[in-house]
């Protein structure tokens, strides 16, 4: 009968797919586009694979999602579970519109009650955490990175080929520039160090580099500080539009603590601020807060932690 | 570089090989919320009541895109909004910041529609915009941020789209968009009409001066409500058990020195082990 179909070009995102959708207690297809490496990866965590080849766009968000949208049919499934990072949500929608169906993303847990599947996910901007689940028979859910471990390697995986009826696209791809990526992800941190606008110089960094170095942290940011000043790459951003961490301990320096970063720090177990403002917003989520000036404070950490 | 403006749909494209000079018609959806700071909270419940409405941070972007492009290209931006009986006002802010017109809808009980009801609903009214070429939304509305209206909008219209764009070009009959994901950016040629979704931070919204924000009170405002729309609204699909902000049990203890300080992080924050 019904089952759970899980999508994502990315294929780590892809193997926590498979980990999400063992939840769901029904027959799980994992679906594999232009891409026999994933294929092969997602059939060694013991999936069945339906892996479809041709002359598609993954740029072409109608396109992908008609491809999911026909093998969704051809496979009998309801649920179709996604990723939630950018392309996953930009399919998300496309694919719940063609399929009239109730769609959430960025959802950052699950709960399976009988036939109902609870998922929390962040609203109000982070101010809240909601607690949604689908009405519609289809359902589109795309899970955050990071929320469910990938996969892992499992007997009894199979790949199937399949093939679907192919779309004219409106969209063509003039060029692809790489990003440069970085080898630390601040989601994995054991401590982690944010720096703020307050940090208000480049000239403060080495100092927090090497603070991070002596507490065994990564640096991380809010988003002004990669997004305006450039000092780090969108990678190390902090909060709802970046990554979601839960160290042990976070230090937050020069950081005002607004809920779309506050939702980036939340689950740490310690949380400890420095801001020249006692009442800023962080001081009052914080375990332990020091109302000071960076400029001062940050060389004398340095000296006192080295 | 911008080539000059040959019109997105078939009708318009014959008008300007005709020689008929054409406007680019821009549609920018912006959703009114709750200004996020001023929401406070009591009993982990988050406190709406008298916290002002205005437009998202990124539908601001994405009016400004808009925006640019029609002082570059020629053309008309058109503001729709589906929102409550206080959308009237917010939207002042929009035509302040040089959209020209706007189409709105306007419910008591807007806040209670999930995002398969209000992309029907929004549609629609582009759909009263006659022959629009692009259409702009913000990667995530300020509150719900579930990215998913520019998406299903685009299917209901039958158009391409594009998400998380950074810069829009306008070449002739196409788009050309730069979009950002993690790993990489693409460049991409999109044929109009096309759904165009920002993302955040791609350009600095105006601040309307005081001149501009006097005259938006008299730039053209259409107003809808439901059953003015030729259209049934299915049932919410979504349902919402609950939402209130996490509990939360900080110690909140002031260090007074450095040394304090130095010792909390020695003893909680050890490290990687
Ligand atoms: C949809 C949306 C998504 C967003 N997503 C994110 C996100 O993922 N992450 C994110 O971070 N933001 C996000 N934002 C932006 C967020 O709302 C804030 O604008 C941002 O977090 C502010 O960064 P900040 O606290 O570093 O800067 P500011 O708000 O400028 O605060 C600087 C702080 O430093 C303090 N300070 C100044 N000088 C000193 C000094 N010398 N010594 C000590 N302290 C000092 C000040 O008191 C202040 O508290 C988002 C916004 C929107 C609308
Ligand atoms: N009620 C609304 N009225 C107008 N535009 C909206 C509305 N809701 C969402 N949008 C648009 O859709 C985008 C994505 O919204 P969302 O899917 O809620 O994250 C927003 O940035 C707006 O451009």
């Amino acid at each position: 009968m019904a089952g759970v179909m899980t999508y994502s070009n990315n294929t780590a995102l892809a193997l926590e797919l498979l980990t999400a959708a063992g939840l769901m207690g029904q027959e799980v297809k994992a679906l594999s586009i232009n891409n026999e490496q994933q294929a092969q990866e997602l059939k060694d965590a013991g999936a069945s694979v339906y892996e479809v080849t041709g002359e598609y766009s993954a740029a072409d968000t109608n396109m992908v999602a008609e491809i999911l949208k026909q093998a969704a049919a051809a496979l009998g499934v309801d649920i179709i579970l996604l990723s939630s990072d950018r392309r996953g949500k930009e399919l998300s929608g496309r694919l719940a519109q063609k399929l009239n169906a109730g769609c959430l993303t960025d959802i950052k847990a699950i709960q399976v009650n009988g036939t109902e599947i609870e998922c929390e996910r962040n609203a109000l901007g982070g101010a809240a955490i909601a607690v949604q689940s689908i009405k519609s028979t289809k359902q589109v859910l795309a899970i955050s990175p990071k929320v469910f471990k990938q996969a892992e390697p499992a007997g009894d995986g199979s790949i199937n080929n399949y093939a679907v009826e192919e779309t004219i696209s409106a969209v063509s791809v003039k060029e692809i520039i790489p990003k440069s990526t970085d080898s630390v992800d601040i989601a994995d941190a054991d401590v982690l160090i944010a720096v703020g606008c307050g940090v208000q110089t480049k000239y403060n960094l080495p100092a927090v580099e090497a603070i991070a170095q002596s507490l065994g942290g990564l640096v991380g940011c809010s988003k002004p500080v990669a997004t305006d000043w450039k000092w780090f790459s969108e990678e190390r951003i902090i909060g709802l539009s970046g990554k979601i961490c839960s160290p042990d301990a976070a230090l937050i320096l020069g950081v005002s603590g607004q809920v779309q970063f506050a939702v980036g720090v939340r689950g740490a177990r310690v949380l400890i601020s420095i801001n020249s403002d006692e009442n800023a917003p962080i001081n009052s989520m914080a375990d332990y807060y020091m109302v000071a000036d960076l400029n001062d404070v940050l060389p004398q950490l340095k000296d006192a932690m080295s | 570089m911008i080539v000059p403006y040959l019109g997105g749909n078939d009708e318009k494209r014959e008008a300007v090989l005709k020689g008929v000079r054409e406007l680019m018609k821009i549609v920018v959806a912006m959703k009114q919320i709750p200004d996020l700071q001023q929401i406070r909270i009591r009993d982990r419940k988050p406190i709406l009541d008298g916290v002002p409405l205005t437009f998202g941070k990124i539908d601001k972007n994405a009016l400004e895109a808009a925006v640019q492009i029609k002082e570059a290209v020629n053309g008309e931006v058109v503001v729709v909004s589906v929102g409550n009986e206080e959308l009237e006002d917010t939207i002042k802010e929009a035509l302040a910041a040089d959209a020209d017109s706007s189409v709105m809808l306007i419910e008591d009980d807007i806040e209670k529609m999930d995002s398969a009801q209000t992309a029907k609903v929004l549609a629609e009214l582009i759909k009263q915009v006659e022959r629009y070429d692009l259409v702009i939304f913000g990667e995530g509305s300020g509150d719900n941020y579930s990215g998913q209206m520019g998406s299903r909008v685009a299917e209901i219209l039958g158009l391409p789209q594009a998400g998380y764009v950074t810069s829009i070009e306008i070449d002739g009959i196409a788009a050309i968009v730069k979009r950002s994901l993690e790993d990489q950016e693409e460049i991409l040629e999109v044929k109009l009409p096309a759904v165009i979704s920002v993302a955040a931070d791609l350009n600095e919204p105006r601040i309307p001066s005081v001149s501009k924000v006097l005259k938006a009170g008299k730039k053209p405002k259409e107003i809808f409500n439901l059953d003015d729309l030729d259209i049934e609204v299915c049932e919410a699909l979504v349902a919402t058990s609950s939402s209130l902000a996490p509990a939360s049990n900080r110690k909140g203890i002031e260090l007074k020195s450095v040394s304090e300080l130095v010792e909390v992080l020695k003893s909680e924050a050890s490290g990687g082990n």
